[in-house]
């Protein structure tokens, strides 16, 4: 239903090269990639906002390159919210409703029962919060029953609490049929929300794929980064084992064309730290020296060298608390087979 | 103790300043005090006063709307345009702020005398482009421009795009999204330049006696007053005019305050 044909944008130092993306009717698909990778230039170039230099932009089988954003049917919202602070919360759902006036009043009525912003009506965006002036944003766009849902980062701006509560009500937009593209460049909102995931960086599309395929299985260095993958290590198959370039060998699930990979990739939380040798059920087993600990909220992190190879390990407040880890311990790291990616 | 030195901090500061404004107020506020009320009363009744004064407050106010009519679209452009030369094109619009006055009263002399090209040609047309009020309107024109301009720039250059760029995507056109967002959002700045320009222009002499000493505006009558019959002569004109403008200025900025606050109740453009 949306179809990107080999798009490419130059603006200024900035590009995005061949970009194909198909999108089915009602679906959730995630563009993920770090700031400045061009997904917010994608979003407006869909939108109409940005001129693209080269390809083709379909939406629901109309081409829509030439036209102009208030023809595409399109709507986007922004982390930003983008209201218009000098009309009430009325004014601003209604506003589209001024240059389509065939959008009847019953839809208004739904969506603003559903979004729960019947009692804001009244008031100025400058009095909400940034969760009550988000749905209003997202009622505002879908008012006028747009082809396509933009959203770009439309969590980033919010307070946690906030954050989980536009989350639930994205997925209960979804769930009225509602197709929708959303920017982000936190994967934990794609695991929450996405039903496919789409990671740019640099202009360039790495990978697409339903969201497991992509967190199990990233196609190259930059999204196994990208899906949480901390621990990448060059490597080359040798005998029924993957070794790193400092000879640490590895075990993984995957027998067949396994000459085809260069790298593994292993999560933190994937690998566990013990005091002693856990024995069995692990696959790989490490003896290694905690080099340094960092707090990251409730998660520490563990680095530890191996030999000359370091691993970094994700342990739990609790369970960093039982063991005392510290700085020059000798540990050890187990590793299930699974939890070895290849790419 | 914090607070003890915070309320020094800000006294300090406030003496300080207060030089500047006692600078405004006593030698204004002096001239009331020391006018002969008689005068100013007679004056008052002067039909040649009225008149002079009348031509002040017009020419002014048609100086301010055609700069508003051009300064618009071209303060729009400067705000939300990024292109190699900007600064110099901005440098040139500030130019009437430096040039003496006198100076740019010949400029625009030389420009629109019957001898030259466009004088000629507005004399063509029926118009009389020196000695007219015309001539007056034209020399305001030059001498108020940054100050229209640079206002409404700052203004449209704080309302963010992407309120534009939502009103595109709802289905405004640009027209309606500039008449209904852009310029709504801008219009404080957009006021406060007018005013500025305004007053800039009513109180414009060295220009405007270069192209046009008759017919007169108040300050030309002022000076003529004072180089004929003195001081004493031209303090109740200086007053009245000095009246006018304040009671203007001061209608004029609750109107652009107002304006913003009253007809919606508390929005963020006017949080002081």
């Amino acid at each position: 239903m949306i179809r990107i044909d080999n798009v490419s944008i130059l603006l200024g130092g900035f590009s995005i090269e061949s970009l194909n993306l198909d999108i089915k009717k009602n679906e959730f698909v995630m563009v993920v990639g770090p700031s400045g990778a061009g997904k917010t230039l994608m979003l407006e170039a869909i939108a109409g906002l940005q001129r693209i230099n080269r390809g083709r932009i379909y939406i629901s089988g109309r081409d829509v390159t030439e036209l102009t954003p208030e023809k595409r049917k399109v709507a986007l919202v922004y982390q930003d919210y983008a209201l218009f602070p000098h009309f009430t919360i009325n004014e601003n759902i209604r506003y589209g409703l001024r240059f389509n006036p065939h959008c009847d009043e019953s839809y208004f009525s739904h969506l603003v029962d559903l979004l729960k912003l019947r009692n804001l009506l009244q008031r100025f965006p400058e009095t909400l919060s940034g969760g009550e002036q988000q749905r209003v944003a997202l009622a505002r766009s879908l008012i006028l029953n747009p082809d396509l849902l933009l959203l770009d980062e439309p969590l980033s701006a919010l307070d946690p609490v906030f954050r989980e509560e536009i989350q639930d009500y994205l997925k209960l937009l979804h769930k009225e049929g509602n197709t929708i593209i959303m920017v982000t460049h936190d994967f934990g909102e794609v695991l929450s929300l996405g039903e496919r995931v789409a990671v740019i960086n640099d202009g360039r599309l790495h990978q697409i794929g339903k969201v497991e395929d992509v967190f199990y299985h990233p196609l190259d260095r930059t999204v196994a980064g990208f899906v949480g993958m901390k621990n990448i290590l060059q490597c080359y198959f040798s005998e029924g084992y993957f070794f790193n370039d400092k000879g640490l060998q590895f075990r993984t699930d995957h027998s067949s064309n396994s000459h085809e990979y260069s790298f593994i990739g292993v999560r933190p939380e994937d690998i566990q730290i013990f005091p002693s040798d856990p024995g069995d059920g692990f696959e790989n087993i490490f003896k290694g020296a905690v080099r340094s600990v960092h707090t990251k909220g409730l998660v520490f992190e563990v680095i530890v060298e191996v030999g000359e190879t370091i691993l970094i390990a994700h342990l739990l407040a609790s369970a960093m608390m039982d063991m005392h880890i510290n700085r020059g311990d000798r540990v050890f790291l187990g590793i299930k087979a699974r939890g070895v990616h290849l790419f | 103790m914090l607070s003890n030195v915070y309320f020094r901090e800000k006294w300090f500061s406030l003496l300080m300043g207060s030089f500047l404004i006692a600078y405004v107020v006593i030698p204004l506020g002096g001239m009331y005090l020391r006018a002969d009320w008689n005068i100013v009363l007679k004056t008052a009744a002067d039909p040649e006063v009225i008149s002079v004064l009348w031509r002040s407050i017009w020419t002014a106010a048609a100086a301010t709307g055609v700069i508003a009519i051009f300064g618009t679209p071209l303060a729009y452009f400067l705000a939300r345009n990024e292109f190699k030369g900007k600064s110099i094109l901005e440098a040139i619009i500030d130019i009437p702020i430096m040039v003496p006055h006198t100076v740019a009263g010949i400029a625009v002399l030389m420009t629109i005398s019957p001898k030259s090209p466009i004088g000629s040609f507005l004399v063509s047309i029926g118009l009389e482009p020196v000695n007219s009020s015309l001539g007056i309107v034209m020399a305001c024109i030059f001498v108020s421009i940054p100050f229209y301009v640079d206002s409404a720039r700052d203004s449209f250059a704080s309302v963010s795009p992407r309120l534009e760029k939502a009103s595109r995507l709802l289905g405004a056109s640009m027209l309606y999204t500039f008449f209904h967002v852009s310029l709504p959002l801008a219009r404080k700045g957009i006021y406060s330049g007018l005013i500025m320009s305004w007053a800039r222009a009513v109180s414009e002499f060295g220009a405007v006696i270069i192209i046009a000493y008759h017919p007169m505006v108040a300050p030309t009558l002022i000076y003529d007053r004072f180089a004929t019959f003195g001081l004493k002569y031209s303090t109740p004109i200086a007053v009245q005019l000095i009246t006018i403008c304040l009671v203007m200025f001061m209608f004029l900025r609750l109107l652009a305050a107002g304006r913003v606050k009253a007809p919606r109740g508390g929005i963020i453009l006017d949080k002081d």
